[in-house]
Order: structure tokens, then C-alpha cells, then sequence
């Protein structure tokens, strides 16, 4: 005899799970936390040396570094001297709750107020596998072109923030920077969305205040519900 | 690109269920698959096809419903379909929309005996 069951469940809920229990660890230890997503090659471990460098004396920050394979990032952020645990998916084309969980042991999230996680370069997995963070943040490099968000609508769906890098090489490639704002904002009109070169420096100042901002509502949100 | 492991998340699931229903093969399986999920129906079937052979949903028959990305207006209420993902009402014009469906990954029933 055939029967029918039914099932409805979510696909991603095993994941889901890990990422909750992520996300209520990372609450206890008051931490701020970005999921840093972009293509390969679009600056992510150079935006996280430029920040670390402009805050590090205000801010305890720390990283995971996420990569298929290599631990050359970690040994790039390693130099910063500041708290960093590689991640090697192996393979795998995206992080995904478990392996933050397991990193973190390796990492002491009380003497930190911001933890950043670099996923892996990829533009379409990292977007749908919640970490447990309080946010995406996504990286596009005026080198990969104007169109991208036409092509990969869920990254800029799920991110909160849109890093424009590389701007110091627009007057030698064919991106036209305005419209690449107005096609991600179409997709997500609450986009915050920052100009910058991680090279030269140029457009990091507001990013970093943002930054700040965040991390300075997380204490005070962590203290408000001490008192 | 994720294929594999959405797939392996699905046979996970439907072993379990198929545990829990103490049914002895597995004939179909219905999901359903936001079109904003990623997911590629073809990769999706042909890895399911895969990770299921050996075990008591082998051969089994993938059912792929592909949900189509639809959003609310905050602004006027309205609901709207997503064209060329442009997610502006198109009542309206505003952009404060919030995304009702597109997003889902789903195990939604399965038949067995």
C-alpha cells in the first residue's frame, strides 16, 4: 500500500539550529559579528587588514578566516596580532554554522567586541547558510563589473552592507559605479553602501565610524540588559 | 553549487522520517525550491539520485516545485510577483517591500509503502 506523509520541513534546519546556538553564544559574550561575503579576489582580507589597522587600539577584534583551502590568510590577519582561527571547508564551497561552532574553541570571545568571519570567495552559497551573525556584509570590486547584481540577486538581498572596493582602478576598467548602486538597490533598498579603495585608503573613514556605531549599540544593548 | 549538501539534507530528512513512519521504500519526494534559493533542479535531482542509492529511497522520483519570488508592499499592502527582480511595487513604486516567498528549501511530503 502506498501512503502519503507529510513532512514540511526546512532543508537548511540543521543548520539553522547550529546557527542559533552560534548566535546565543555570541550574545552571552556581547560580541558584534559580520559575515564578510564577496567573490574571489575582491579585497576581503585587505578590508579586514585596513580595519584592524584603523581600530584596533578602540575595538577587540578577531577573525575567522574561511578558505577551501591554504592557511595564508590567517597567516596575513596572524600579523596584525590580533585573535585569528583559519577554517578549511575542504572543498566545500561555503561556511556553514557547524564549522563556525567548531572553531570557536579556538577562539576567547569574552576579550572581544567584534568578530569578523571572512567566508568563502563566492557569490552565490554563503548567501543562503546563516553563521549565527548579526549581519552580512558583502564586497563587490569595481573590476567585476556593474552587472553583478543582476546576476547574483540573493547576496545583495541578504547583506545589510555594500562595500564598493577597488575604486581607485575606475578611470581603467568599464564599471559604471552608479549604476551598480542602483541595481543593488533595487534588490534591497536598505542596502548601506560605501565607496572605498582598500589600497589607497580612499572612502574607509565611514566605514569604519559605521563600524564603530555598531559595536558601541551592542554594549550598550549587552549593558542595558545587565542593569 | 551547494547542491550536494541541500541534497544530502533532503535524503537526511526523508531517512529519518521514513524511520520514524516504518515504511519500507521510498517512491517520490516532494520539495519545494524558492527561485532566490540558488538551488539548480537538474544538479539538485542528479545529486539526490546519488546519495540515495543503497538506501531505502533508492530510485526514488525527486519532485521539484520552484516557488516563484513574491513580495508585500509596506507601503500600500499590495502583494506582487517579482519581475527581473525588481523589488519595487509596482502599485506604488516603493521600495519598502518586504519578501514573502522565493527564499524556500523545503521537504514537503513524501509517498512510500
Amino acid at each position: 500500500m502506498t501512503v502519503k506523509v507529510p513532512v514540511v520541513r526546512d532543508i537548511l534546519e540543521a543548520n539553522e539550529q547550529l546557527a542559533e546556538d552560534n548566535r546565543r553564544v555570541f550574545r552571552d559574550a556581547g560580541l558584534f559579528v559580520i559575515n564578510l561575503m564577496s567573490g574571489p579576489g575582491a579585497g576581503k582580507t585587505s578590508l579586514l587588514e585596513r580595519t584592524i589597522d584603523a581600530l584596533r587600539e578602540e575595538i577587540r577584534i578577531g577573525v575567522i578566516e574561511g578558505d577551501i583551502q591554504s592557511s595564508y590568510d590567517a597567516e596575513r590577519i596572524g600579523q596584525k596580532g590580533v585573535q585569528v582561527v583559519q577554517l578549511n571547508t575542504g572543498g566545500s564551497c561555503h561556511l556553514d554554522g557547524n564549522m563556525i561552532k567548531s572553531s570557536l574553541q579556538a577562539l576567547d570571545l569574552h576579550q572581544l567586541d567584534l568578530l569578523m568571519v571572512e567566508n568563502v570567495g563566492n557569490l552565490v552559497c554563503p548567501a543562503a547558510f546563516n553563521l549565527g551573525e548579526d549581519m552580512k556584509a558583502m564586497l563587490l570590486s569595481v573590476a567585476e563589473g556593474d552587472d553583478k547584481p543582476l546576476k547574483y540577486p540573493r547576496m545583495f538581498q541578504e547583506s545589510r552592507v555594500l562595500i564598493i572596493n577597488k575604486i581607485d582602478l575606475l578611470p581603467y576598467v568599464d564599471c559604471h559605479v552608479g549604476k551598480m548602486r542602483e541595481r543593488a538597490l533595487q534588490l534591497n533598498a536598505h542596502l548601506e553602501i560605501f565607496e572605498v579603495s582598500c589600497r589607497t585608503g580612499e572612502g574607509l573613514s565611514p566605514w569604519f565610524d559605521w563600524l564603530r556605531r555598531q559595536v558601541r549599540d551592542r554594549k550598550a544593548e549587552v549593558d542595558g540588559t545587565k542593569t | 553549487m551547494h547542491e550536494m549538501s541541500i541534497a544530502q539534507s533532503v535524503v537526511d530528512i526523508i531517512l529519518q522520517e521514513s524511520q520514524n513512519h516504518q515504511v519500507n521504500r521510498v517512491l517520490s519526494v516532494a520539495v519545494k525550491v524558492g527561485e532566490l534559493s540558488a538551488v539548480e533542479s537538474e544538479s539538485l535531482k542528479f545529486c539526490f539520485n546519488f546519495l540515495t542509492k543503497g538506501t531505502l529511497a533508492e530510485g526514488a522520483k525527486l519532485e521539484i516545485e520552484r516557488v516563484q519570488v513574491t513580495c508585500r508592499c509596506q507601503g500600500c499592502g499590495s502583494n506582487f510577483t517579482v519581475q527581473g527582480l525588481v523589488f519595487v511595487c509596482p502599485s506604488c513604486q516603493s521600495s519598502e517591500v518586504e519578501m514573502v516567498t522565493g527564499r524556500e528549501l523545503s521537504v514537503e511530503s513524501f509517498e512510500a509503502e
